[in-house]
């Protein structure tokens, strides 16, 4: 049977494909550019291992997914927590009703059903549930909660599970639930641009939802095929668009969230002003589902943006980047949308993987997109133009290209956004997302690539761990994405770059998480960006607002494992 | 000695290829207002041709014109047109009455081109098979009937002998087929001709110095007298959606429903 997360992706695929196909008769469906939409490379994304059986990716050695409580020894399940029984299945079945909405793996045998729920699409992470519930209303999840909490049974909420911490699956026997199921969008207001939606509506539904009422959802993202608008907002994703509409907490207006003990936070504000007291939905923003799990979300949606223009720079230094960005921002000001880097390793493992044309004929070290969008086409080439011939002119860009049409535009998009899952080809990635003040952004990757080759970890051949050290990410938001593509985990190559990498950023004041959350993957190393103060603090907000799943000293840091909302975001 | 080639590629201006074309209000055509318009992929091929057949310089190419027949947008393509690799160009500049009124039909367009051809003393047309927005597939055609030049439609290699002979092949049912005709003559291109070239930064600067020249209809005499009149336009009928079952009986229940087991 086809879970319902693979469902989402296959049915996203459908209804690409029917999209491009229904505008445009069947002659036009080069065999090339077709293939290359951002839409394609999108919802292939956080594919699951048994689902294409890697396919899509070629030959890939990671096959076998190391259980989470394996390959991290020093994680503890908390014995506070109870067992599932059948007694505690039959409470949901009949709560649920619907035979799909529980996948109930403790009176039968369902490994392969509850596998894509269990593991995670990097294949880093997997754990042992034996249910997984998919709750349809506000209503039940609140019931389901409430009954967890009395009966000290710990949940892991999941939204598109397309995260990349490890925030999105179970360690243990953890309670899957599941969002899926919660994805009618509530309404619309065309003049304010204020949308309402169920927490588990997926970003590219919604998003073309708005494309055609002239609107646009102002978060963009790579695995918008997949990811659910709830695990957006919980882990406060950021994306392609945060240069141009800013982050989650300024277009979030509202937010109808389950605490833990299963009272329903109804502040379903649509307002744009509201000073009264505490700003409390702005703990779930960016708050991975620790505290509750959001249900419904009421957003600001931006006017959609008549005119595109894309362009596709190749510089030779770091230093030329900068100006080139400098540039961007004095020139372009208002109009400018993305601003994309992408390093000339990233570039050749994307062609490697791919084979596809390269958009500049030479090769080089850096690469940048440029993404303008405005209302008034005319007036967007008249700035872009006077932009270009000043790179060209004063020899910022040593050569670049224009896209001269929509094909175009997604076909040197491809380029930035078909990096997460090229680089996955070999096997095992570590991904790290960092922020780090702008004259210093690259030096980190050369600093770990200097590091790994020194010690012969990189190489060609099968004998070394690590294919190459990539770095990629939003200049715009001073946000880099250290990615080492690897044949397969190695506990070596992860010696090697933690705590190295957080230390790095702790030197440098960055944040060792810009956009991809804590989730497991990184809570032991909060301390590198948040004082002791602050994680107090937090500590004090789960322990308020999640009283049942007290830390423990056994897990000293900031999130449990336990009575987590969390879902997370790749791009 | 082979002759030095002089082509001419004609390019249209048309609604984006990743657009969803809407009708207007008024039911008469295709909303073309505000919506953002490309080069016809199909021309872009026929560039593509064009400028390699110059790189491969066998045999020689004296000068590539691009041409394009519409509103003072279609200067948009023509630049697009030279910096992929074109020389100059020509925009005939047909003023927008709205709604697709003043466009040409393909004969109109043929005639034109004839004497493009006879006033520029081109021996090579590559046009593209057709035009994505009213899908005729006529122009090259006629402009072969008009000339009584030979041609070869829908190209997906061309060759080109020493003795000005040009081997097209060209895809058809079933399998491949492979004409010859000897120079002047026609070519429309298919899909898998080649992959077009992005238009480089440098190139666009060049593109602005080369020579745009304007004309009209009447500097060529040509009768743009529309010969069909367009009654109705209408968008196909929606697709009726699916609907959702809850679960694996449900799908039985509804598939026994409908006597599908």
């Amino acid at each position: 049977m086809a879970t319902t997360c693979l469902k989402n992706v296959l049915f996203n695929r459908r209804l690409t494909a029917s999209s491009i196909k229904s505008s445009r008769p069947s002659y036009l469906l080069r065999p090339c550019p077709a293939a290359q939409t951002r839409w394609s490379s999108a919802t292939t994304e956080p594919r699951q291992p048994d689902a294409d059986g890697g396919t899509k990716g070629g030959p890939s050695t990671q096959r076998y997914i190391k259980y989470t409580s394996e390959s991290y020894p020093g994680i503890k399940r908390d014995n506070k927590f109870g067992k599932l029984s059948k007694a505690h299945v039959k409470f949901f079945k009949d709560l649920l009703g619907a035979q799909s909405a529980v996948i109930d793996g403790v009176s039968q045998d369902a490994t392969d059903d509850l596998e894509p729920f269990n593991s995670d699409w990097m294949r880093k992470y997997k754990g042992h549930t034996k249910l997984v519930v998919k709750p349809g209303s506000t209503d039940e999840v609140s019931k389901v909660l409430k009954y967890c909490n009395n009966n000290m049974l710990a949940v892991v909420p999941q939204g598109g599970n397309s995260g990349l911490v490890g925030g999105s699956v179970p360690v243990y026997d953890e309670i899957v639930i599941n969002m899926s199921r919660m994805n009618s969008i509530r309404g619309f207001d065309e003049v304010s641009g204020t949308l309402v939606v169920d927490a588990g509506c997926i970003l590219e539904i919604v998003d073309h939802f708005l494309a055609e009422r002239n609107h646009i959802f102002p978060l963009d993202l790579g695995a918008k095929g997949s990811c659910h608008i709830g695990g957006n907002v919980a882990t406060n994703a950021g994306g392609l668009r945060l240069l141009r509409y800013g982050s989650l907490h300024g277009n979030v207006l509202g937010i109808e969230a389950v605490l833990p003990d299963g009272t329903v936070m109804d502040d379903l504000s649509k307002l744009r002003k509201n000073n009264t007291g505490y700003d409390i939905k702005q703990l779930f923003i960016g708050g991975e589902g620790t505290i509750g799990i959001i249900t419904g979300v009421s957003i600001l949606c931006p006017q959609r943006s008549k005119a595109a223009n894309v362009a596709f720079f190749g510089l030779e230094s770091f230093d030329k980047v900068q100006e080139a960005f400098r540039a961007a921002k004095s020139q372009l000001s208002e109009i400018l949308s993305a601003f994309e880097l992408m390093d000339g390793q990233s570039q050749d493992l994307v062609h490697a993987v791919t084979a596809k044309k390269r958009p500049l004929e030479g090769q080089y070290p850096f690469y940048c997109l440029i993404e303008t969008s405005g209302s008034n086409p005319d007036h967007d080439s008249e700035k872009l133009e006077k932009f270009l011939e000043h790179v060209m002119g004063e020899e910022i860009v040593s050569d670049g290209v224009l896209a001269q049409d929509e094909t175009q535009i997604q076909s040197l998009w491809s380029w930035r956004e078909g990096i997460p899952e090229c680089l996955g080809h070999w096997g095992g990635v570590y991904k790290y997302d960092l922020s780090i003040p702008l004259p210093e952004l690259y030096k980190l990757v050369e600093d770990t690539r200097e590091r790994l080759t020194s010690v012969g970890l990189i190489g060609d051949d099968e004998k070394h761990p690590v294919v190459g050290v990539v770095g990629y990410g939003h200049m715009g938001d001073s946000n880099l994405h250290l990615n080492v593509a690897t044949r397969r985990f190695d506990t070596e190559v992860e010696k090697k770059l933690e705590p190295f990498v957080y230390e790095w950023i702790a030197k440098r004041n960055g944040s060792i998480s810009a956009e991809h959350g804590l989730g497991l993957a990184k809570k032991a190393f909060v301390g590198y960006s948040r004082s002791e103060t602050m994680i107090r603090l937090m500590k004090q907000i789960k322990d308020l607002y999640d009283p049942v799943s007290r830390i423990t000293p056994l897990l000293d840091c900031l999130m449990t494992n336990y009575t987590a909302e969390r879902y997370h975001e790749p791009i | 000695m082979p002759t030095p080639l002089k082509i001419l590629v004609p390019v249209k201006r048309v609604i984006d290829y990743a657009v969803k074309p809407r009708v207007n209000k008024a039911r008469t055509a295709v909303e073309t207002s505000g919506v953002k318009h490309s080069m016809n992929p199909f021309d872009e091929l026929s560039i593509e041709a064009a400028v390699r057949m110059r790189e491969s310089k066998n045999p020689p190419v004296d000068d590539i014109l691009a041409l394009s027949a519409g509103p003072a947008k279609c200067v948009d393509v023509l630049r697009t047109a030279m910096a992929m690799g074109a020389d100059r160009s020509i925009h005939v500049e047909i003023p927008d009455a709205g709604q697709g009124q003043a466009e040409l039909e393909p004969l109109g367009v043929a005639k034109l081109l004839a004497k493009v051809v006879a006033d520029e003393g081109r021996n090579l047309v590559i046009l593209g098979k057709q035009s994505i927005d009213d899908d005729s597939s006529q122009t090259g055609q006629m402009l072969a009937g008009l000339l009584g030049w030979g041609q070869a439609t829908q190209a997906s290699k061309i060759e080109i002998d020493d003795s000005d002979r040009v081997t097209v092949t060209r895809e058809v049912d079933g399998g491949v087929e492979t004409v010859r005709f000897p120079l002047p003559g026609i070519i429309t291109t298919d899909l898998r001709l080649n992959e077009p070239r992005y238009a480089s930064l440098p190139n666009i600067m060049k593109a602005k110095k080369k020579k745009l020249e304007k004309k009209s209809l009447s500097d060529y005499g040509v009768d743009e007298r529309r010969r069909l009149k367009t009654v109705k336009v209408e968008e196909p009928p929606p697709r009726k959606g699916g609907g959702k079952v809850e679960d694996v009986d449900g799908l039985i229940a509804k598939l026994k429903e409908l006597g599908a087991i």
